[in-house]
């Protein structure tokens, strides 16, 4: 912050105005009061020998929805993918460092891996349907999980397609094939799909980037309503839907050698009105990257 | 530098804001000259030009909501185009405030009435600096520079209250001057306003620059008036 000189003990004085005042102490406030559902800390991964992410430490608050932003190739989806142990199935893949669900690490020996990922949904980029009925897609998680009570599944169908906001347009065709969607309606079936094993953490992969407008700001309605419930965690390269759909922003940046690195956390509305870190501020401004 | 264009269009912006600003300074010293040597063709110039300072007020308007809607700016840039928006409006107000000076110059015609026109002058040439300064500040992001401008505005305030005591003083010796008597204290209450604007444009400029919003002037508007 630039020094300025302002007239002591006279009228001077700072406005009552939240927006934009304070944020940097209202960001601490807010980061010390909300409980953390994942911890990252000093987490390291490796690629063979190139060194993809380094110390990267940050909180993902619960029931909040955090954006990773950053240019290409700094690292956000090999994050993300530490958060379900996806890396692992990366043959060269190495992870230094913790990332802790409540408070247990998830790197550690005898992990249920199968667990976490129960825990840890995912949506990709591309909606992604199993070649299967609108049905089937929901009810195949649940019973991957060793639910067979055929009402039982039926409710979780409904409850699930409820939350992803597609119930209304889609109860009447529940056998007709997943394909015959539309590209929007596809992806908030796969939101659905993740939804039914009851997942903590929702991981979403730019999970609009490839839809029209109307169908991304379904999704974004659906991101801030979902996160009454779920903890959600956005990569997204649109800076205008991380600032409309979340609640706290991490910008990753890269290194001369591509190693990505967390260049500044916070709360949303500091990150893009006064943002502390000069990256950060060309970053999200459009001028690098 | 991907975002030229945004760049570009933000500078013609800060041109054309200096450009309403110059026209502003010229509207206050024509009014003030004008007053001066009472000539009442040149106050009405003043008054019936002041539409130009309106149309640019509302050409940057426009300006600045076509770069927001279609850049969409954030941090930085978005904080530059809203405190934009918040100066392009003082200084058409301050265009109105030489307008009004322009007025009651014209109502004073036939009056023989003294004007205080050492205070007046000063105040005019405070306000005029102030508000050059404060613009050369803004478009420069000091707020070092912005954060002291404000503290001449006691000048100003000493000068109007010494308007105020001189011009009762009149009104209680010459009762029958009591109307034109009122429009001399509008003249000094408009020249006061000014400063306090320039003091508002000075808070923008330590908005662009650290993101917060501050207070500089020393007293309350309310107080004043």
């Amino acid at each position: 912050m630039q020094e300025i000189s302002l007239r002591e003990g006279r009228k001077s004085r700072q406005l009552e105005v939240k927006l934009f005042t304070h944020v940097g102490e209202e960001s601490k406030l807010i980061l010390d009061e909300l409980p953390s559902k994942l911890e990252v800390d000093q987490l390291n991964v490796y690629y063979g020998n190139f060194h993809a992410i380094q110390d990267v430490s940050f909180p993902i608050k619960e029931k909040k929805v955090t954006a990773i932003i950053g240019p290409s190739g700094c690292g956000k989806s090999t994050l993300i993918r530490c958060f379900n142990r996806m890396n692992d199935l990366i043959g060269s893949s190495r992870v230094e460092g913790k990332i802790k669900i409540d408070g247990e690490d998830i790197y550690q020996q005898g992990i249920d891996v199968v667990d976490i990922r129960r825990r840890v949904g995912m949506v990709f980029q591309r909606p992604n349907p199993f070649p299967k009925t609108i049905f089937e897609n929901i009810a195949y998680g649940p019973k991957l999980y060793g639910i067979h009570d055929k009402f039982q599944i039926s409710g979780l169908v409904e409850k699930s397609l409820r939350q992803a906001a597609l119930w209304d347009e889609v109860k009447d065709i529940l056998n007709s094939a997943a394909y015959s969607l539309s590209g929007g309606q596809q992806q908030r079936l796969c939101i659905a799909r993740a939804l039914a094993i009851s997942p903590e953490i929702l991981l979403m992969d730019e999970p609009a980037s490839a839809l029209d407008p109307i169908a991304t700001y379904k999704i974004e309605e659906l991101i801030r309503s979902l996160s009454e419930a779920v903890t959600i965690i956005i990569v997204t390269h649109n800076m205008q839907q991380a600032a409309r759909v979340s609640d706290f922003t991490a910008f990753m940046n890269t290194d001369e050698s591509r190693t990505g690195y967390l260049a500044e956390f916070g709360i949303t509305k500091q990150i893009f009105t006064n943002p502390t870190n000069k990256e950060t501020e060309d970053y999200i401004s459009g001028r690098f990257g | 530098m991907p975002r030229e264009t945004l760049d570009h269009q933000i500078h013609q912006l800060q041109d054309e804001i200096l450009l309403i600003g110059s026209m502003v300074e010229q509207a206050m010293i024509d009014s003030i000259d004008a007053l001066r040597r009472r000539d009442i063709n040149d106050s009405k110039k003043v008054y019936h030009t002041d539409y130009l300072i309106n149309e640019k007020r509302f050409a940057i308007e426009n300006g600045i909501l076509i770069l927001i809607a279609t850049q969409q700016p954030i941090a930085h840039d978005l904080r530059l185009l809203t405190a934009m928006l918040e100066v392009t409006t003082e200084l058409e107000r301050m265009g109105d405030y030489a307008k009004g000076i322009a007025k009651i110059n014209i109502k004073l015609a036939g009056s023989d009435i003294n004007l205080p026109m050492v205070e007046i002058d000063r105040m005019a040439e405070l306000g005029i600096s102030m508000l050059h300064r404060s613009l050369t500040a803004f478009i420069d992001e000091n707020p070092n520079q912005a954060s002291l401008i404000p503290l001449e505005d006691d000048e100003v305030d000493s000068l109007y209250v010494q308007i105020y005591n001189k011009v009762v003083k009149d009104m209680i010796a010459n009762p029958q001057e009591i109307d034109s008597s009122n429009l001399i204290l509008w003249i000094a209450h408009n020249l006061e306003r000014m400063a306090d604007r320039v003091t508002n444009i000075c808070e923008r400029t330590v908005f662009i620059a650290t993101g917060e919003l501050l207070e500089l002037d020393s007293t309350d508007d309310e107080d004043s008036e």
